[in-house]
């Protein structure tokens, strides 16, 4: 497993293959100048992503001189060199190469879930014999158990270890490997554990046979039975592309598209096995309204004009501030347009997609739409990056991916957090702290450049000048400085965080003054786009004025309203503060939720249910976290009597009668938009403008970050992801041992956890990434539905 | 990953297996220090009787600042190290070709009936484990040989064998 020789990729050889002669870069292998001239060289065990192991031994060529054939993979080109992919010696050592392969491979092709899509297969029809001259017994391995998203047959393993490279070099943490020797050698995790890796699922794509397979999907279909369509991944601002696989309208599996700039090659397990959650037991099947209580299946036209007469009806009794319009960060960027047009057009300015958010003190300044300010390949390409509330290895996976590369490659990462995140490489300074001192923390670095405070307010200023940097904050500064390209990222639990504004105040400051680009990352799949489509309560599409602000998602909880509009939201689930978001629902007059799913919390709470497209069946538009407008097709059939969201959005719209919503496509949505923000260029710097104070908070802190299998209602309810060890996790109420003693509690007691009138029992678990006075209680998780404010105080 | 920080685990080796592996970590440039795996785990080996638990090899891993699934690699990939419990006493028939030719596997069949045990297994009182399938040892001029506890026993013979093996405790 050595590594990729480096040389720089300016100096060129001159070779030939197959009698053609050609360029190729010095050092290159002959296997990635054949791949990029298309001359197909069969191998198993090389990778393009993957270190070289070279011990699979099937891309046997011919290098003239050479008396023997020799690895592509592994042979470096020459000036001069003579290669035939084809010839005699060549073609023969393959087939022979292919003969010890299966030597051991059982004939279970008919059983087998890779049957169609095997490399192995595919190659032993060019390169194997008719009949084995193998007459000895096969040798058995037995299965493993590594997990409820992977399947193991390790009978068919024929050793690559592509799998054990993916988990050490790109998952970053060693959980497969080969243990024995020879006949003995078997891969697997060698005590039964199951893979914790957020991107394990990869393992999947790179086994080259059927050892390694989808358990979700196992057995489920062959591949030719499938239908490939392109899409687009719906959980992070990253928007992974994806193939969705169909069988007769129904999403079956998901799979990585290459994607050299967003994904490259790989996946995220959120993103590749959330498609479970489509198919769940309460997806709504069709428009139902509550009758005295009792719930009605009703058809579409009813359902539409419940919905209108139940607006109609608080907004003529109570005034148009009285309703509140939620919309998922996961909605599609046409559905957010259309909902703005709507509630805009009825009078209602209370309007947000920034569910999680509690701190807004500084929206009037935001420019156009947060963002990561440059493009994700750029990311890895950073010399320094200093993480703010941000754990991208959990939260953006693809990110988390991407900054890993970087620090190997030398950049330097830091962070302030309020959890010690794990990250899989050395972390060169780090600052963890309870949330309430994570603006003192970032000041101190502040406080490290002479002049930070530079055009920012006096709250800011004073905030700088009260703090004193230490030893961590001083070489966090040192590093920015020193660094030639680096960047300050902003992640989920800061955004999420009371002190949002002043978190990102200190963060921009820092950022002007290291040079650094400042990064945003925003929830959801869509967070760039509701902030482009105006589903904002202060602002219009492409950052239009309004003529009156509305309430933020925060306040239209808080202040109760008595009628409420949903889309694609789980309140209790999918807001900053579910004990305020359960209440505000309840005990509103007019629930109507647009949902694909119908919970037994939104049936409770709800009056009138709109049953809309989860993202497979819909056609619409995603913006990633670089401000990329990724469109998709919906792939999938509808179930029961689902519609677009943008379609039954537009007939509310006709139903009040309103201008605006005689768009006969998405498309068309879309493009108006398009031309309206076309202009604008994307910045993430802002005016200086109001923050919030300090925390007020003196009890035990809760630090309720978004659990990573729990960010929307579709990866919720995919039962395979909610059996990994990811999901377990967030389960559980962390903290570190000082406080456990303090709290008379031991690892595996349970507790009851109160926040204000909420509460809930959950098992405790030691873990000193927890800093003293908090307890970390994820979000977004059955237990924290049942809860109150993500980073509010909690009592035990 | 963990700085060098002593975890728990790594409690588990004793004091001396600690200088031992310190003493062949010197040998190694200090960001190697999985150079030393093989020593480490031997270390362990010696301290608790002639094998590595499970727990032992995540002491190593922890103790060299390495993966644990890579020492399971080198633990269960070398034959010096035995991942299962062993006899007081580790004897070793080499039956590669020189000793073969010289009888070494009729001395084999002479040990098994003696001690009514087959290659790889452990006498009832725990006095004696046989190894399975020894390789070359390096000592082809003296065959037939074994190994006892490490140490060389060369040209043997059904009576010799009596001898050593009468001998151990």
């Amino acid at each position: 497993m050595s590594a990729r020789p480096d040389i720089p990729a300016e100096e060129m050889v001159n070779i030939e293959i197959n009698g053609q002669p050609c360029q190729a870069r010095k050092g290159a292998m002959i296997i990635e100048v054949t791949d990029a001239l298309g001359i197909s060289v069969p191998r198993f065990c090389y990778h393009k992503k993957l270190s070289i192991a070279a011990n699979c031994r099937m891309c046997m060529v011919e290098v003239v001189k050479v008396p023997k054939p020799l690895p592509a993979c592994a042979t470096p080109v020459a000036e001069g060199m003579k290669i035939f992919t084809q010839s005699e010696i060549a073609t023969g050592g393959q087939k022979a190469v292919m003969e010890f392969l299966l030597i051991n491979h059982p004939l279970d092709c008919p059983i087998c879930d890779q049957g169609g899509e095997c490399e192995l297969q595919d190659l032993a029809v060019g390169y194997g014999r008719d009949v084995s001259r193998f007459s000895e017994g096969k040798r058995v391995v037995k299965d493993k158990y590594i997990g409820p998203l992977i399947a193991t047959d390790m009978t068919r393993c024929i050793h690559c270890t592509r799998c054990i490279r993916m988990l050490r070099e790109v998952a970053g943490k060693m959980e497969l490997g080969a243990t024995g020797r020879g006949e003995h050698m078997q891969i697997g995790t060698y005590i039964e554990k199951s893979l914790e890796s957020e991107l394990s699922g990869n393992v999947i794509d790179v086994c080259p046979v059927g050892a390694l397979t989808s358990r979700p999907f196992r057995f489920k279909a062959r591949a030719w039975e499938l239908q490939q369509h392109p899409t687009i991944a719906p959980h992070d601002c990253v928007g992974s592309s994806l193939f969705a696989h169909t069988r007769r309208g129904q999403v079956l599996r998901m799979v990585p598209r290459e994607n050299e700039e967003i994904n490259e090659v790989w996946l995220s397990d959120r993103d590749r096995f959330s498609y479970e959650g489509l198919y769940s037991e309460d997806r709504l099947q069709s428009p139902m309204i509550k009758n005295d209580g009792e719930w009605q299946v009703v058809d579409w036209e009813t359902g539409l004009q419940a919905a209108v007469d139940g607006l109609r009806a608080v907004i003529d009794t109570h005034g148009a501030e009285q309703v509140g319009v939620l919309v998922s960060p996961t909605a599609t960027l046409e559905e957010m347009s259309l909902l703005q047009g709507l509630a805009r057009g009825i009078g209602v300015n209370n309007i947000d997609h920034r569910l999680r958010q509690v701190d807004f003190s500084d929206q009037d300044n935001a420019p156009l739409c947060p963002t990561l300010g440059q493009s994700l390949a750029e990311l890895e390409g950073v010399s320094a990056a200093f993480l703010i509330g941000a754990n991208p290895r959990k939260d953006q996976p693809i990110i988390g991916h991407r900054l890993r590369k970087a620090a190997l490659a030398g950049a330097q990462l830091m962070v302030v957090n309020p959890v010690d995140y794990e990250f899989l490489f050395d972390v060169h300074a780090k600052t963890i702290v309870p949330p309430s001192q994570m603006a003192e923390a970032l000041a101190g670095v502040a406080a490290c450049f002479p002049d930070a405070g530079h055009g920012a307010t006096d709250a800011v200023k004073k905030v700088i000048a009260n703090a004193t940097a230490d030893e961590a904050q001083r070489s966090m500064a040192a590093a920015l400085k020193a660094a030639g390209v680096a960047t300050v990222l902003l992640g989920n639990a800061a955004m999420a965080h009371p002190q949002y504004s002043m978190l990102k105040a200190l963060a921009a400051v820092i950022a002007r003054a290291s040079g650094a680009t400042l990064a945003v990352l925003t929830e959801g799949s869509n967070g760039c786009g509701g902030w482009l489509a105006g589903a904002l309560p202060h602002r219009g599409p492409a950052g239009g004025t309004v003529a009156a602000a509305g309430l933020d998602a925060h306040a239209m909880l808080a202040t109760p309203r008595k009628g409420y509009l949903l889309l694609g939201v789980e309140p209790e689930h999918d807001c900053a503060d579910a004990a305020a978001a359960r209440s505000a629902m309840k005990h509103a007059e007019f629930v109507i939720s647009l949902t694909p799913y119908a919970s037994d919390a939104m049936k409770a709470c709800a009056d009138v249910l709109l049953p809309i497209a989860p993202f497979t069946e819909t056609s619409g538009t995603y913006v990633n976290t670089e401000g990329r407008w990724q469109s998709f097709a919906g792939i999938a059939a509808p179930v029961g009597d689902s519609r677009p969201g943008w379609k039954v959005l537009r007939v509310l719209g006709n139903q009040f009668g309103l201008d605006g919503f005689e768009q006969s496509s998405s498309e068309e949505i879309r493009d108006a938009l398009r031309e309206q923000t076309g202009s604008i260029k994307l910045d993430n710097r802002q005016a200086a403008g109001a923050v919030a104070g300090a925390m007020q908070i003196s009890g035990l802190q809760r630090i309720g970050d978004v659990a990573i299998l729990a960010t929307d209602s579709l990866v919720r309810r995919a039962t395979s992801l909610q059996a990994t060890p990811d999901a377990e996790a967030a389960t559980r109420c962390r903290m570190n041992a000082a406080q456990a003693e303090a709290s008379g509690l031991q690892d595996g007691h349970t507790v009851t956890v109160k926040q204000g009138e909420a509460s809930t029992t959950m098992t405790v678990e030691i873990s000193e990434r927890v800093p003293d006075g908090c307890v970390w209680l994820q979000a977004g998780t059955e237990q924290s539905a049942a809860l109150g404010a993500s980073f509010g105080e909690v009592f035990l | 990953m963990s700085k060098a920080t002593q975890t728990p685990g790594t409690e588990l080796l004793s004091a001396e297996s600690r200088a031992t592996i310190d003493a062949w970590l010197t040998r190694f440039p200090a960001e190697q220090k999985n150079s030393a795996v093989l020593a480490a785990l031997q270390a362990a080996q010696q301290q608790n009787g002639g094998w590595v638990t499970r727990e032992l090899m995540d002491a190593v891993a922890d103790y060299l600042d390495m993966p644990k699934m890579r020492v399971y690699e080198v633990g269960s990939f070398y034959s010096m190290i035995e991942l299962e419990p062993v006899g007081r006493n580790m004897v070793a028939l080499c039956t590669n070709l020189s000793c073969m030719l010289c009888g070494a596997e009729s001395l084999v069949e002479y040990v098994e009936k003696k001690l009514g045990i087959r290659l790889g297994e452990t006498t009832a009182d725990g006095r004696i484990t046989l190894k399975l399938e020894e390789e070359c040892l390096a000592a082809c001029a003296g065959g037939p040989m074994m190994t006892v506890n490490g140490h060389y026993h060369e040209k043997l013979t059904p009576e010799k064998v009596d001898e050593i093996l009468d001998g151990l405790e």
